[in-house]
């Protein structure tokens, strides 16, 4: 479980996150829905400790990731906004590389590398380099190497971006096994289809602010419109930076 | 298994992938100096013999007015060669090395007993030309000498009377001490051979990683990022320590193509040698490795990052040209400032000498510290926000 508590940072005199607080549950996906630019890649990186709130609290199943960030990034799967791998390393390497750094003990290391490639379909380019990858066979390699660890959170910045509708449906499937596997999902998106179908709560999020978090029937309650994408604009009263 | 031998084991392997890098760190860099050393001593040896074996033929005007000087001249190596109808614009011209100009009253004045006067002319500033002008002069003063004995003696004097002190050489300059001379600039290839062994890897572990978008994800694993950066500095470390054996391999068979022994100097490039200037070159490996990585930090992408690095290799060469071109005498001081002291430690063991316990112990804690110091500076911009994200 993923709570986060009054989130502020400031960049100079921008205020990239402006008081954000939400909490992802074990068990649910949790859908970081914003315009581009409204905050969701910076919480999310106070969150896997890349950066330090200027004011305000993470904690990750009960640990404060200020205190330690070391447990905290131990206990979460991160595909961050940035994805490269090493293109000199085969994609098998690339994974084994991060279990190692997470300390995965090299009896259970091949076990599951292997069932990870199985999932996520991979395993024709295991042992390709990666260099000349496309951006399909790039996420999921980004994905195998941050679930490596068989973390219970996972948080997934963007993750469809740049994916073909069939790596896009690929990556949804698992984000419903990883959910179903009982693991708390978090994942930003500005792709409003996309948080409508995956998401069991919307936080969604504007110029630094949250401006909602409910469930998606609640959000067409709330707003009184029968479709969701109507809700969505409603609520951040523009649909600029958003996709459809 | 710790998180940076993880690391530096990582990064090892991708670096051995990598064509730049290993042409950098293991065939240019360590081969460059000594290719570079054998080619530059043989030219100048060669030229050294050529000067000193072969006769040297000098134009003469008025050749004709002193027939026994030119065959005195003759006889010790120095040729007279047909006369230039200008001397002082050949000379300007570098036609001629020197012109001699006898003047149309030798014969008178030399049969009355008095002083003659042979001109030379020659350009100081063509250094070039100053050996076989030196050579000439010497012939000549000797010949005077020579001849003015024969006049004394033939008046019942002394040759002493006229030249009450006599300069006796005796130089203590050893054959090795002169090669080292002559090396001053060696040093400088051993810090430019660590610098280029260890810099492609500096820019690819931490701006070249930046830029290729995966230092973000490195660090969201759970491992302190000064785990991250031992291992990175470990890395460079080694492959600049691998460039450093191997160009001490390649110079130590340096002396079977250069002809040494020709002009009497004695290199002495082996195990000795190569084990002090391992030594010696310890605490720059890594120092130059946090350095680099510091640098490759600062800048915001690969190709900043490569040219910084090519600006930081200037200096390394400051020391090397200060100590070539002033004569400085070594005081004990300067050994505990880097670089400095590797310059001198390695001189010193080419003049065939031993390093002091006291100047080895100074190189190495003073480099040690001043590594230190760098890998704390590079360590606290590894923890800035900053420093992860890329764009």
């Amino acid at each position: 479980m993923i709570e986060v508590k009054s989130l502020h940072k400031a960049f100079g005199t921008v205020k990239a996150v402006d008081g954000v607080s939400f909490t992802a549950r074990d068990g649910q996906i949790t859908g970081l829905l914003g315009p581009n630019g409204a905050g969701k890649t910076t919480t999310l990186r106070m969150l896997y400790t890349l950066m330090n709130p200027d004011q305000g609290q993470v904690l990750v199943d009960g640990v404060d990731a200020a205190r330690d960030p070391l447990s905290v990034r131990r206990s979460l799967g991160v595909l961050p906004d940035a994805r490269g791998l090493y293109k000199r390393l085969t994609a098998r390497e690339n994974i084994d590389y991060f279990a190692r750094l997470h300390g995965v003990p090299e009896a259970d290391l091949d076990r599951r590398r292997d069932a990870l490639v199985k999932a996520l379909e991979m395993e024709d380019i295991a042992d390709r380099r990666t260099e000349g990858f496309s951006q399909g066979q790039r996420v999921k390699t980004a994905i195998a190497r941050a679930l490596i660890h068989d973390p219970r959170n996972v948080i997934l910045d963007e993750p469809t971006n740049g994916l073909d509708v069939m790596a896009t449906r690929a990556m949804r499937r698992f984000m419903f096994q990883l959910r179903d596997e009982g693991r708390c999902v978090l994942f930003s998106s500005h792709i409003m289809q996309e948080v409508g179908a995956l998401c069991d709560r919307i936080v969604v999020i504007a110029k630094g602010r949250v401006v909602a978090d409910e469930t998606p029937d609640a959000l067409r309650k709330q707003t009184g419109q029968a479709n969701l994408e109507d809700a969505f604009v409603s609520i951040i009263g523009t649909d600029e930076g958003l996709a459809a | 298994m710790s998180p940076w031998i993880t690391v530096f084991l990582k990064e090892v392997r991708e670096n051995l992938r990598d064509r730049r890098t290993i042409t950098s760190a293991l065939i240019t860099g360590p081969l460059l100096g000594p290719v570079m050393f054998i080619m530059l001593m043989n030219i100048v040896v060669n030229r050294e013999l050529e000067k000193a074996d072969k006769p040297i033929a000098v134009p003469v005007v008025g050749a004709q007015y002193a027939p026994n000087f030119v065959a005195a001249m003759k006889g010790i190596g120095i040729d007279a060669k047909a006369p230039v109808s200008d001397p002082e614009g050949a000379v300007v011209a570098q036609e001629a090395d020197l012109v001699l100009r006898i003047s149309p009253d030798y014969a008178k004045s030399w049969s009355k007993g008095e002083g003659v006067q042979v001109e030379v002319i020659y350009d100081s500033s063509q250094r070039d030309a100053n050996t076989a002008v030196q050579r000439v002069r010497q012939a000549i003063e000797l010949y005077a000498k020579r001849e003015g004995a024969m006049r004394l003696i033939a008046r019942g004097l002394s040759p002493t009377t006229a030249w009450p002190v006599q300069v006796a050489d005796r130089d203590q300059a050893t054959s090795q001490s002169r090669a080292a001379l002559m090396f001053s600039f060696l040093p400088y290839f051993f810090v430019l051979t660590v610098f280029l062994g260890g810099m492609y890897l500096a820019i690819d572990l931490t701006a070249g990683e930046r830029e290729r978008q995966s230092l973000e994800p490195l660090f969201a694993n759970p491992v302190p990022r000064s785990q991250i950066l031992a291992g990175k500095l470990l890395a460079i470390c080694a492959f600049s320590m691998v460039s450093l054996l191997l160009t001490l391999a390649a110079f130590s068979t340096a002396g079977l193509f250069i002809p040494f022994d020709r002009i009497g100097m004695v290199l002495d490039l082996g195990f000795h040698f190569a084990g002090t200037v391992l030594l010696l070159m310890l605490p720059l490996v890594v120092l130059l490795a946090a350095l680099q990585s510091m640098v490759a930090a600062f800048a915001k992408s690969y190709r900043e990052a490569q040219t910084y690095l090519s600006i930081l290799m200037i200096i390394p060469v400051l020391p090397s040209a200060m100590l070539s071109v002033l004569p400085i005498k070594a005081v004990t001081w300067m050994y505990a400032v880097p670089l400095l002291g590797q310059n001198l430690g390695i001189i010193k063991v080419l003049r065939g000498q031993m390093v002091t316990g006291q100047e080895l112990g100074l190189v190495l804690a003073s480099g040690f510290a001043a590594a230190a110091v760098a890998i704390g500076l590079t360590a606290w911009l590894y923890r800035s926000e900053r420093l992860a994200i890329s764009g």
